[in-house]
C-alpha cells in the first residue's frame, strides 16, 4: 500500500487533470506573456542600446554605457537616497505595524473585523488625493504648521523635504505592513506563548524567543511588501517632495519622457526590478506562507 | 508537612460561565493525583490556576505554603506538560528541553548537559537536533515531559498528556509516567476524562462535574465507596436500582423489594443502589439470597468479550448487566431463561443525587 506504485490509471488521471488545468490557465498566460514579460523584455534591452543625437534610440550597437551612468555621483546619490528613504520607511512601518497588529490579533473577532475595516478604509479614496491631502496639511499655512504654532513649536516646515515623502510613504504603505504581521501573529499558537511563560520566561523574553521569531515570516512579508514600492515610488515623491529630492521614480520618469535618454531609464529600471526580485525570492523563500 | 499544593474556596468564573465552582482540594508532596471528570468540568481550568496562566476569581491557593493567587507563571515552583505539548517549532529539541534553563540564565554549558540529560531520561538520546515536526507523537510527547522536568520542578501539571496517543502506546506511557513519578518523588496533577487511566495511575483522584469536585480519595474509595451518583456512574460500570431509604440498614427498590444496605441517609430518602456487573451473580429462581437480596428477571441478552460474559437481565421494571468470567465448563445461560440476579452482603453502594 505504501512504496507500492502508482497504479496506471492514476496517474493518466493526474496527466489529464493537469492538462485541463494548462488550458484553463491559458488566457492569464497570454494576458501575462503580452503585457507584462514583453514589456520587461523590451526595457531589458532598450537599457543596452545607445541614445541619437535626435533623442530616438538606436537599436544596434549594444554597449553598457547606460549602466556606466549609474556610477557618476548625481545618480549614485538619488540611488542611494532611494535605497535610504526606503529602508526608513519599512522600519518606521514596521515599529509602528507591530504593536497594532499584536493589539489586533488580541481582541475579540468583531473588534478585529471592525479595526480591520478602519485600516483599509484609507485604500477607498485615491491614492493621488491622499497625498495631496498630506501636500495640504503640511502646507505652510496649512493645519499642521497652525497646530504647532499655537501650541509653541514654531510654523513646522517639512513640506518638499525627504520628512514629508517618508511621512507620506509611510501612510501611504502602513496597510501592507500591518496585514500580513496581524496574519502571521494571529495565526500563532499562543499556547507557546503560555508554555514560555510556564517554563519561567518573562513577558519580554517571551517575546524575544517566541512571539518574535514565530512572527517573522510577517515580519519579512510586510517589509517586503512596504520596501518594493517605497524603493520605485513615483507619486508620493512628486507630490510632497521638493526638487532637491529627487528618486528613483522621478529620475526614471524625467530619463524617458523629459531627458529623452531611454537606454539610462531602461537600465536604471532593470537595476531597480533586479532588486525587487531579490526581495521578492526572500519574501517567498522566507515569508510567503504569510500570504 | 506543609501540601504541595492547597486549594481553599477557588471559584474560577469566565463571564457569566462557572468553570470552577468552590473548590477545595489538598494534593501532598510527592502523590500522583489525578483529577478526572467529563470534558468541560473544569479540570484544565484548575490545572491552569495552579500554573498561574489563569487567576481565580475567589478563593486561596498555596503552593508549598506561599500564597500564588495572582504571581505569574514563571515566579511558581511548577511546570506544564501541554495538552498540545506546545512545543516551539523553531527550535530544536534541545533548544525545547534547555529553554527554561536558558530563561533562568543557566550558564550554557550546563543548560546543554541537563537539557541533554533530560533527553536521555525520556528516551530520545540523539534527536536533540530534530525540529518537533520530524517528531511521532509520542515523542513530542516526551519532549514535552523533559522540556518541564529539567527544570526540576516541585509539582509537574499534566493536561491530559496521554489523549492523543494510540491504546498500545498510552498504555507504556502510563507505566513510565508512573515509574518517572516514583523516581523523581515529585507531585504530579495528571488531568484526564479516562477513569481507567485514573485508576491504574495515581495514589489519589478528585472527580469533577460540572466546575464542583465530587469526591477526593483513593480509586478504591472512589470505587467501592462512590460519594454520589454521578461518580458510581462516571467510574467504571455499574448498574443503579432506585430506590428508597427504609432505616438505616435497608433500602426499598422500586418493586418493593427490601435489600440490605447499609447508608447514613434519613428514611424516606430517594436513593439509587449502585450493583456493579462484577459484583452480581446469577443464579436460578430456587437459590436463597445470602442476606443481600434477590430479583427475579430474565436473560435478555449476552454479550461475549472474550475474557467474560456480560449478560443483560430485564427485571420487570430495569434492566440490569451481570458480568461472569468466561470461565470453561461453565454452564452457559441462553437469553429467555429465567434467572434470579444476587450478589454478596456489602456488594451494594448506596448513592444519592
Ligand atoms: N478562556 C475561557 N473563556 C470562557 N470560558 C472558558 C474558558 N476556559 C474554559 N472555559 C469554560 O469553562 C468550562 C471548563 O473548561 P475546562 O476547564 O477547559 O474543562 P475540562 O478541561 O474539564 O474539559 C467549560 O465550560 C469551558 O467552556
Ligand atoms: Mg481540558
Amino acid at each position: 500500500m505504501t512504496a507500492a506504485a502508482t497504479p496506471e490509471f492514476e496517474v493518466a488521471n493526474e496527466r489529464n487533470k493537469r492538462r485541463r488545468g494548462l488550458f484553463m490557465a491559458l488566457p492569464a498566460y497570454l494576458y501575462l506573456i503580452l503585457f507584462f514579460a514583453l514589456p520587461l523584455i523590451i526595457v531589458v534591452v532598450y537599457s543596452f542600446a545607445t541614445r541619437n543625437r535626435f533623442g530616438g534610440t538606436d537599436l544596434s550597437g549594444w554597449n553598457l554605457e547606460a549602466y556606466a551612468k549609474l556610477g557618476e555621483p548625481i545618480v549614485r546619490d538619488i540611488l542611494f537616497r532611494s535605497l535610504w528613504l526606503a529602508i526608513l520607511t519599512t522600519i518606521i512601518c514596521l515599529l509602528f505595524a507591530y504593536p497594532f497588529a499584536y493589539f489586533l490579533a488580541t481582541r475579540s473577532q468583531i473588534v478585529r473585523n471592525l479595526m480591520l475595516v478602519f485600516v483599509m478604509i484609507p485604500f477607498w479614496s485615491n491614492f493621488l488625493v491622499r497625498n495631496y491631502a498630506w501636500r495640504v496639511l503640511l502646507g505652510n499655512d496649512g493645519p499642521v504648521s497652525r497646530l504647532t504654532e499655537n501650541i509653541g513649536l514654531g510654523e513646522t516646515t517639512i513640506l518638499f523635504t525627504p520628512t514629508a515623502v517618508v511621512l507620506g510613504l509611510v501612510y501611504g504603505f502602513l496597510p501592507f505592513m500591518i496585514l500580513p504581521l496581524y496574519a502571521s501573529i494571529e495565526r500563532m499558537d499562543w499556547s507557546l506563548i503560555e508554555a514560555s511563560r510556564d517554563l519561567g520566561a518573562t513577558g519580554i523574553q517571551t517575546f524575544r524567543n517566541v512571539t518574535f521569531p514565530l512572527s517573522l515570516p510577517g515580519v519579512i512579508a510586510g517589509s517586503i511588501l512596504v520596501f518594493i514600492p517605497s524603493l520605485g515610488a513615483y507619486v508620493t515623491p512628486e507630490i510632497l517632495g521638493g526638487a532637491k529630492t529627487t528618486l528613483l521614480g522621478s529620475y526614471i520618469v524625467t530619463q524617458f519622457l523629459t531627458a529623452r535618454n531611454w537606454p539610462v531609464g531602461a537600465s536604471v529600471s532593470t537595476v531597480l526590478m533586479v532588486v525587487m526580485l531579490a526581495a521578492t525570492l526572500v519574501y517567498f523563500r522566507k515569508g510567503g506562507r504569510t500570504l | 508537612m506543609t501540601a504541595a499544593v492547597e486549594i481553599t474556596g477557588v471559584t474560577k468564573r469566565f463571564d457569566d460561565v462557572v468553570a470552577v465552582d468552590d473548590i477545595d482540594l489538598t494534593i501532598a508532596d510527592g502523590e500522583f493525583f489525578a483529577m478526572l471528570g467529563p470534558s468541560g468540568c473544569g479540570k484544565t481550568t484548575t490545572l491552569r490556576m495552579i500554573a498561574g496562566l489563569e487567576f481565580p476569581t475567589e478563593g486561596s491557593l498555596q503552593i508549598f505554603g506561599e500564597e500564588v493567587g495572582t504571581l505569574p507563571p514563571n515566579k511558581r515552583p511548577v511546570n506544564t506538560v501541554f495538552q498540545n505539548y506546545a512545543l516551539f517549532p523553531h527550535m530544536n529539541l534541545l533548544e525545547n528541553v534547555g529553554f527554561g534553563l536558558k530563561m533562568k540564565g543557566v550558564a550554557k554549558p550546563e543548560t546543554t548537559q541537563r537539557a541533554l540529560a533530560a533527553i536521555e531520561l525520556v528516551q530520545l538520546g540523539g534527536m536533540e537536533k530534530r525540529r518537533p515536526n520530524q517528531l511521532s507523537g509520542g515523542q513530542q510527547q516526551r519532549v514535552a515531559l523533559a522540556r518541564a522536568l529539567v527544570n526540576e520542578p516541585k509539582v509537574l501539571l499534566l493536561d491530559e498528556p496521554l489523549g492523543a496517543l494510540d491504546l498500545k502506546l498510552r498504555q507504556e506511557m502510563q507505566g513510565e509516567l508512573k515509574s518517572l513519578q516514583r523516581d523523581l518523588g515529585v507531585s504530579f496533577v495528571f488531568v484526564t476524562h479516562d477513569q481507567e487511566e485514573a485508576l491504574t495511575m495515581s495514589d489519589r483522584i478528585a472527580v469533577m462535574d460540572q466546575g464542583k469536585l465530587l469526591q477526593v480519595g483513593t480509586p478504591e474509595e472512589i470505587y467501592e465507596r462512590p460519594a454520589n451518583r454521578f461518580v458510581a456512574d462516571f467510574i467504571g460500570q455499574t448498574n443503579l436500582l432506585e430506590g428508597t431509604v427504609a432505616d438505616a440498614t435497608t433500602v426499598v427498590l422500586e418493586n418493593g423489594t427490601r435489600v440490605a444496605a447499609a447508608s447514613d441517609h434519613a428514611a424516606g430518602t430517594k436513593v439509587a443502589l449502585s450493583l456493579r456487573p462484577e459484583r452480581a451473580n446469577l443464579a436460578t429462581r430456587d437459590a436463597a439470597p445470602s442476606d443481600g437480596a434477590g430479583i427475579d428477571g430474565t436473560v435478555a441478552g449476552i454479550t461475549y468479550l472474550g475474557n467474560a460474559l456480560v449478560y443483560r437481565v430485564a427485571l420487570d421494571w430495569m434492566e440490569v448487566e451481570v458480568r461472569d468470567e468466561n470461565r470453561p465448563n461453565a454452564d452457559r445461560l441462553n437469553a429467555g431463561d429465567p434467572v434470579r440476579v444476587i450478589w454478596e452482603p456489602g456488594a451494594v453502594a448506596v448513592v444519592a443525587e
